[in-house]
């Protein structure tokens, strides 16, 4: 296992995107907290980055670089190796780097201007995001052969997290709004990671104050422990589910 | 060594393998032939588990495939079309090769040298021609010195000279007992080393016989007009 997993991490960092995204987020986070003199505005300018370029970015280049390994699965999978081991190697390969590349961009410009627990949550959310988003490209790309329409599924799928999920929430909310729906709130905040990683960071911020009666019992919920606990716990299903049901699916595809 | 029972095969619709039944013994080196699209690829797939059966269930040394993996390392595989991670060199390739199937005792590095691919050694596979990557795809398959070869139509695209050495190879290989599984639209070149024919059409095992007998039946020495003959017969 340790054998393939090498192979594939060593084949991922010398690709020039993974340098380039790595570049960008640095650039990128480096110039907000020297530009923004507050650190909440830095904070928020840096989650709009975490929450919308780094799952497209992880989830596209994780979908792409699946299918283009799809000789390396091939070649392998004649020799005495486990199927669960390739997939499962492949998966910790594209976790590693991008976890790292994220790290690096946004980690440390993050320890170095703003050293809190909200950089540190902004952080570990971003990071498990990043592993979430490879999780949820592996999944589609084991459920399409099509190079063409798995990557489309993958951006669809952001596309989905980022602003459908939201939209959808918003209508829902309207329509129910005559009911006490804040604590059926929490529970459709955690089907999306994305919302989930938004809220944790947003509610260390202190501008719940100016989301009224909903922001009220985010705060009683999210602001505990063991609030805190259960929506990385959410977080985890998140990266474990999609993996579980792609590689169920793997072990029986056929090739 | 290896055996079949009752597999069947669909992709969708369409059957490709309908209740297969095969026997492959020790020191056999078998023909699987049939026209295109008669199921011989898929029903190799099937033995190597890059395929799973919809039923019936295929035993290696007594042991059922399903959940087992190790069983792979005693097969070399050539496939019919060999493909290659593109950025890697054939170097790499083979040294990835020997690094993760992790071999213990002596690899058999005889075809390397008669191809000498060693000079190609940093050539990237992207760039490789058809046959430089048939070649490849046959080193990787004696490499290991494997019990079961499973050759899927091992010459088509190597040169003259090629071919003729990986006939020796493969005829060597059978002389030390090996099971020899090998699919070819060449039937003249098969000749000289098979001991058995499975003949597949639509999916379905139209017969297993052992050459001599196939011989005898027919009355033809070669296996072309033996085979030509039954198929004028049905």
């Amino acid at each position: 296992m340790y054998k393939i997993f090498k192979y594939v991490i060593r084949d991922i960092l010398r690709n020039r995107i993974m340098l380039a995204y790595t570049a960008l987020l640095l650039l990128a986070s480096g110039s907000i907290f020297s530009l923004e003199d507050t650190s909440a505005k830095a904070i928020l300018s840096v989650l709009n980055i975490v929450l919308l370029i780094v799952p497209l970015v992880s989830i596209v280049f994780a979908t792409i670089y699946v299918y283009n390994s799809n000789e390396f699965i091939e070649l392998l999978l004649s020799q005495p190796i486990q199927r669960k081991k390739i997939w499962l190697s492949i998966f910790y390969g594209l976790s590693l780097s991008l976890g790292l590349a994220f790290l690096v961009g946004i980690g440390i410009p993050v320890l170095l201007f703003e050293r809190s627990l909200t950089g540190l949550l902004l952080v570990a959310c971003g990071a498990l995001l990043s592993v979430i988003f490879a999780a949820i490209a592996m999944l589609a790309v084991v459920f399409t052969r099509d190079k063409a329409k798995g990557i489309g599924t993958a951006v669809l799928m952001w596309l989905y997290f980022t602003i459908l999920f939201d939209g959808l929430v918003l209508f829902g909310l309207f329509q129910l709004s005559d009911y006490p729906i804040e604590k059926a709130m929490i529970v459709v905040s955690s089907l999306n990671p994305i919302d989930l990683s938004r809220i944790l960071i947003l509610l260390k911020l202190d501008i719940s104050a100016l989301m009224g009666y909903t922001g009220a019992i985010f705060q009683d919920f999210f602001g505990t422990a063991t609030g805190m606990t259960l929506s990385f716990v959410a977080l985890m299903l998140w990266i474990l589910i999609p993996v579980g049901i792609s590689l169920h699916k793997f072990s029986k595809k056929d090739l | 060594m290896i055996i079949a029972t009752n597999v069947h095969k669909q992709f969708g619709k369409l059957q490709v393998l309908k209740n297969i039944s095969v026997t492959c013994n020790k020191g056999e080196c078998i023909a699987l032939i049939g026209p295109n699209g008669s199921g011989k690829t898929t029903l190799i797939k099937s033995i190597l588990g890059m395929v799973i059966p919809d039923s019936g269930f295929i035993t290696f040394n007594g042991k059922n495939i399903l959940h087992d993996w190790n069983y792979r390392s005693y097969i070399g595989y050539m496939p019919q079309i060999g493909r290659y991670p593109d950025n890697m060199s054939i170097g790499q390739v083979i040294n990835m090769m020997k690094d993760i199937r992790n071999h213990e005792g002596s690899l058999d590095e005889e075809l390397i040298q008669a191809f000498d691919l060693e000079k190609l050694y940093d050539k990237k596979m992207r760039t490789l021609s058809g046959g430089t990557r048939q070649k490849v795809s046959a080193c990787l398959a004696f490499l290991f010195n494997p019990d079961v070869l499973i050759l899927d139509e091992p010459t088509a695209g190597l040169d003259p000279v090629a071919t003729e050495v990986l006939k020796e190879k493969i005829i060597a290989e059978k002389e030390k007992g090996k099971v020899i599984l090998i699919t070819s639209h060449i039937l003249s070149e098969l000749d000289e080393m098979i001991t058995q024919v499975i003949f597949m059409q639509e999916g379905q095992l139209v017969f297993h016989k052992n050459m001599i007998d196939l011989q005898q039946e027919t009355g033809e020495q070669r296996l072309s007009k033996a085979i030509a003959q039954i198929m004028l017969k049905r």
